[in-house]
Formats: structure tokens, sequence, C-alpha cells
């Protein structure tokens, strides 16, 4: 079992960063309110393991 | 005065016959008398009254309301039925079924099949009106009553007024002929979600209600729809916010539309305005009849606690779930299924008083996971917030590609029996590599046994019973009957009850539940976990 990571762990963060911003680009609002829950929950299952999700969320919530 | 119905009745099931009570000159005391002939409340007599204790149950009809209402019964409730004498006719009326499908707008985002297991008596699930269920259960009270079983209905006895003491409840009752008095030791109350017990006790209820509005409309109609569970979440045909099509017996299909919070009923009730919304979702060529139509909202919450004193609840009156899993009726047979034993137990003196607090701590557990379950489902189904709102249609959204989302779309969570685990009844799992689906606490899977019977068969009580799957039995308390099974020849017996294990040997509880579970175990063993179970040793 590993834990949530918050140590940098993106090898190239500033192109993740900049496609994240991208891919919003030309939505509405609601679009990308949509588009952002679609991403969380992809990322959620890839991430799987359940306590680690409870972890971001409480990271998150900081 | 004459005697005024709540509401009309599909089958008049037990007329109204004056009593000796009412001319007896005295108040009569009874031993238990369970308020409300639904359901829950003729299973928990009839059980009962198996078990030699005399049951009287009391409704203020003479027979099953009208409306299909809850129409799916789960395997549990059917092997519960099957021990009362009514689970074969129930089967053989029912709409056997085990796919369902879910879809958003015109696209299936999600199928689950129910899988049949072999080896089982009954199915996962049967579609079946209420009252046919009900009719069915009264069938099998008559038969047993017929055979000498201490079980009365007494139709048009409807309870006024009550009073409870420590050792017992009287209860005030009307009926056609004019009032009478009773009193009883104990009071089992079935009287549904408006119990007036409840209300009577001074009672509440803590949870939510949900803010929305279901209508029901049972259409008889000839269609070749596949015997499946069909649900939409933004149906193209605009007829609700959900829609749900599902076959029951006798060509009636129920459909239910999800109409909002913000609606009048009265309009929405109006049979040209359903008709409307049922032709947009059937197209404007089927021809159908309505059979019955009903608006509905529901709450989902339970009693703080089911016993209190001398009067235990149960079903409706005790816990609430929304319809979605199928959790209500189902879970009100499991409750009279723990209750039943236990009063016969402490009424018999083979058992303290105290046994029943464990109805308590089983059934509110199991409430508690009906009610997360069917909170979920309809918060998936209603979301109650922008941001739930979101996160459920990025779901919908992503499931048409993404596999991954399609198990996250909740149309509701079946029904399936409770384990207690945690039970103050159950002795701790001693036996390495066996199956988690028969630890302590677990009702019994059934399987097929080499002579063609089926193994709740043998567990039917009517108290303990010792399974011994090649193992060696240690000497015997009184009375306990010991089952002993081949499993060289047995796949289902021993994937479900020996798993990696080699032998094993099982407590059963009278109802079906696993009271303990041991690779061997001795004399001492065997007695402290009877006692442990009976509720005699902590």
């Amino acid at each position: 079992m590993t834990d949530l990571t918050l140590d940098p762990n993106m090898t190239a963060p500033d192109d993740a960063y900049a496609a994240l911003i991208a891919a919003h680009d030309g939505l509405t609002r609601e679009e990308s309110e949509a588009l952002n829950a679609r991403l969380i929950l992809i990322l959620m299952n890839h991430v799987g393991d359940p306590r680690v999700i409870l972890q971001a969320i409480e990271t998150a919530k900081r | 005065m004459t005697w005024q119905d709540r509401y009309p009745l599909s089958f008049r099931l037990y007329p109204y016959t004056r009593s000796p009570d009412q001319d007896a000159g005295q108040t009569v005391r009874h031993s238990v008398t369970i308020v409300g002939g639904g359901p829950v409340g003729v299973a928990t007599a009839l059980d009962l009254a198996l078990r030699g204790i005399p049951a009287l149950v009391l409704d203020d009809h003479e027979g099953v309301g009208q409306g299909s209402r809850a129409i799916c019964f789960a395997k549990r409730t059917l092997e519960i039925a099957h021990r009362l004498g009514c689970g074969a006719a129930m089967r053989d009326k029912g709409v056997i079924w085990n796919r369902g499908r879910v879809f958003h707008d015109r696209d299936e985002v999600y199928s689950f099949d129910l899988l049949p297991e072999d080896g089982h008596r009954y199915p996962a699930f049967i579609n079946l009106q209420q009252p046919w269920f009900e009719r069915f259960m009264v069938e099998a009270v008559d038969r047993a009553k017929a055979q000498g079983a201490p079980i009365e209905i007494r139709g048009r006895n409807r309870v006024t007024g009550m009073e409870a003491t420590a050792d017992g409840v009287t209860l005030a009752i009307d009926t056609p002929d004019g009032p009478y008095t009773l009193t009883t030791d104990w009071l089992i109350a079935c009287d549904g979600a408006k119990s007036a017990t409840r209300d009577r006790l001074g009672l509440d209820f803590d949870g939510r209600v949900f803010e929305d509005n279901f209508l029901i409309a049972d259409v008889k109609m000839s269609a070749d729809f596949p015997t499946e569970r069909w649900f939409w979440f933004e149906p193209w045909f605009k007829s609700g916010a959900s829609a749900l099509l599902h076959k029951q017996p006798d060509d009636i299909w129920r459909i239910d539309f999800q109409l909002g919070w913000d609606i009048d009923r009265k309009t929405e009730l109006d049979p040209a305005r359903i008709r409307k919304r049922i032709d947009l979702m059937l197209g404007p060529d089927v021809e159908y009849d309505l059979d019955w139509t009903s608006i509905y909202t529901f709450q989902c919450r339970r009693m703080d606690r089911f016993r209190h004193g001398r009067v235990i609840f149960a079903g409706d009156a005790a816990h609430q779930v929304s319809p979605f899993g199928a959790r209500g009726a189902n879970s009100g047979l499991q409750d009279a299924d723990n209750l039943g034993w236990k009063l016969a137990a402490v009424l018999k003196g083979d058992a303290p008083e105290t046994l029943l607090d464990s109805y308590d701590t089983e059934r509110i557990h199991a409430a508690d996971e009906n009610i997360r379950n069917s909170t979920r489902s309809t918060d998936f189904i209603t979301p109650k917030t922008p941001q739930s709102r979101i996160f459920r249609d990025a779901v919908l959204h992503l499931a048409r590609h993404a596999p991954f989302a399609r198990p996250m779309v909740n149309s509701g969570r079946l029904s399936v029996p409770a384990t207690y685990d945690g039970s103050p009844l159950n002795t701790q799992d001693a036996l390495p590599g066996g199956p988690a689906r028969t630890r302590p606490g677990a009702p019994c899977p059934d399987a097929r046994l080499a002579d063609g019977s089926y193994l709740l068969d043998h567990l039917k009580g009517p108290g303990f019973t010792l399974l011994v799957l090649g193992a060696t039995p240690p000497r015997l308390p009184t009375g306990l009957p010991v089952l002993t099974l081949e499993t060289a020849a047995n796949p289902q017996l021993r994937a479900r009850y020996l798993g990696e294990a080699e032998r094993a040997l099982y407590l059963i509880r009278p109802d079906q539940h696993v009271a303990a579970r041991w690779a061997a175990c001795d004399a001492g063993k065997l007695a402290r976990a009877l006692d442990r179970a009976q509720g005699k040793a902590p």
C-alpha cells in the first residue's frame, strides 16, 4: 500500500498544466465543470486505492 | 355507525367475524398480538404459530388493498416464505428475471446480470404484485390453522388506543359490532410507514425525506419487451427525469416516472395526462389499459430503537427506504425471520428476554445497510446539489465508452440479506480458509444435495442445527440435531461452506444464519457458542 504522494511526481509538470488549461479553451463554465468532473473520475479510477483517494480528498480540503 | 374502510381491496381474505373476546364479559389476555396484516405482520404471526406460539393478527381491513406496490421479491424472501409454506406458489405465479439495463437518453450505458448460481431452489428475484404475495401468505396461514397452528387474523379490527405497561399492552379495538378491549403480553407493530402504534408511543423517526415525486403506472398490455428491468436516466421520450419499465405477472407492466418536487398531485393523476406520458414512452400505436396508478414520495429513515419494552416494531413501521433496490418488503420479511425464533425462545423459557435486544442490534445493522444503499441510489437518481448533478452526469457520460464508470451508474442496488457482522450472538470465526459468504452472522446460501433435496430444507429448525462437513462432531448438547453431509462429490457445498478448509462444523440458527463455525470443536466450545447465540452468555 502506498500513500498519496505530494512530492513532485510528473515528468513534465509545465506541459501537463498547459494541457489541462488548453482542454478548457473555448468551453462555457458548464462545459468546463463537466470536463473537470469527468477528469476527476478518470483519475480516481486510475488511482484505484480508496485509501489514497480519501487522502487526496482530505488534502484538497485543507 | 357504519364501518368505513380506508381503501378498496384486491382480495378479501379474512372477513370480519365476531370473536369470543367480544362476548367474554372481561378483557381477554393474549400472548402475542400483531397489529397490521401486511406481509411483515402475517409472516411474523405465521412464523410464531408454526413454532407453537399463539399469534393474533389485528387488521383494520378484511384483506389486502389494491395496487401492485412492492413488486420485486428477493431470493431470501422466497426462502423465508418457503419455510412458512408459500414460497413455491409465489415463484410459480411470479415473473423470474435476471437482467437489468440502464439507459441514458437513447443509449445503453450499463447492464447487469444477476447470474443465477446453481443449487438454489429460488431465483435471485421474482416480480409479483404485493396483493398476490399477501394472498399466498394468508393461504399458508389457513393451511397451518387447519393443521392446528395457533394463529388467527381478525379483519376489521381497528386499534383505536393502547396502553403499554412493563408486562404487556392493553388495546382498545373497534369493530363493525362496536368496541372491545384485549390485553397482550407482547405487541408486534407491523402497521406500516405511518404506524399509529409509533405515534401512540410518541416515538419518532430520524432520517432524510427526499424531495421528489414518482408516478407509478401499472399498464396491462401484450408487449414483447424482454423480461428485464429497464431504467432510463433523462430518457429521450421525456416522460420524466428518469423512467423504469418492469414486467409483472398477468401482462401487467410497472412503469415509473420521476416527476420532480413541485407538482400538483391531482393534475398529475389525471388519466389523460398519464396516458400522454406513457404514449411518449411506448409510441402511439401500443394499446394498453391503465391498471393502477399512484404517486409516491419516500424517506430513508429508521426508529432509534425497534424494541420498546413489550412493543416491538418491524417492517416499514420501524424503517423506511427508497424503492430503488427493493429493500422495503424484503427487509421487512427478514425482520420477521429474525424476530420469530427469538420471541418464541423467550416465551418458551428457552432463552432470556435479553435475547430480544439482539433483534434490535441485528435488524438496526440491516436497516442502516439498506438505508445507506438506497440513499446512495437516490442521490444518484435525484442529485441534491449542482455539483452532485455534475458528477452524476459525468458518470453517465463516461459510462458510454469507459468501462470503469459503468458500475458507478446507480439505479438501485438490489436487496441482499444482511450479514450480522459484529452481532453479540456470533462466536468468532474459527474456520481458517472458510468462505467469507458463510462467516458468522451470514445467512446460509442454499445448495443442492446428493439426494436432490436442498440444504435449507434441512435447516428449518425449529431450533439450532449443527452442520458437519467431513469433521467429527463432539458430544452434543441435548436436542441439538446434527446434519452430516458428504462434500467429496458436491462442489457447491465445498465452495460455499469449506473454501480452502478441508472440514468444518457450522452452528446454524433457527433463522438459517451462521452462529459459529470451526475447523474442529469440542463439547465445551459448542455449548458456549450455543449459549451465546441464545443470549444466555456474552
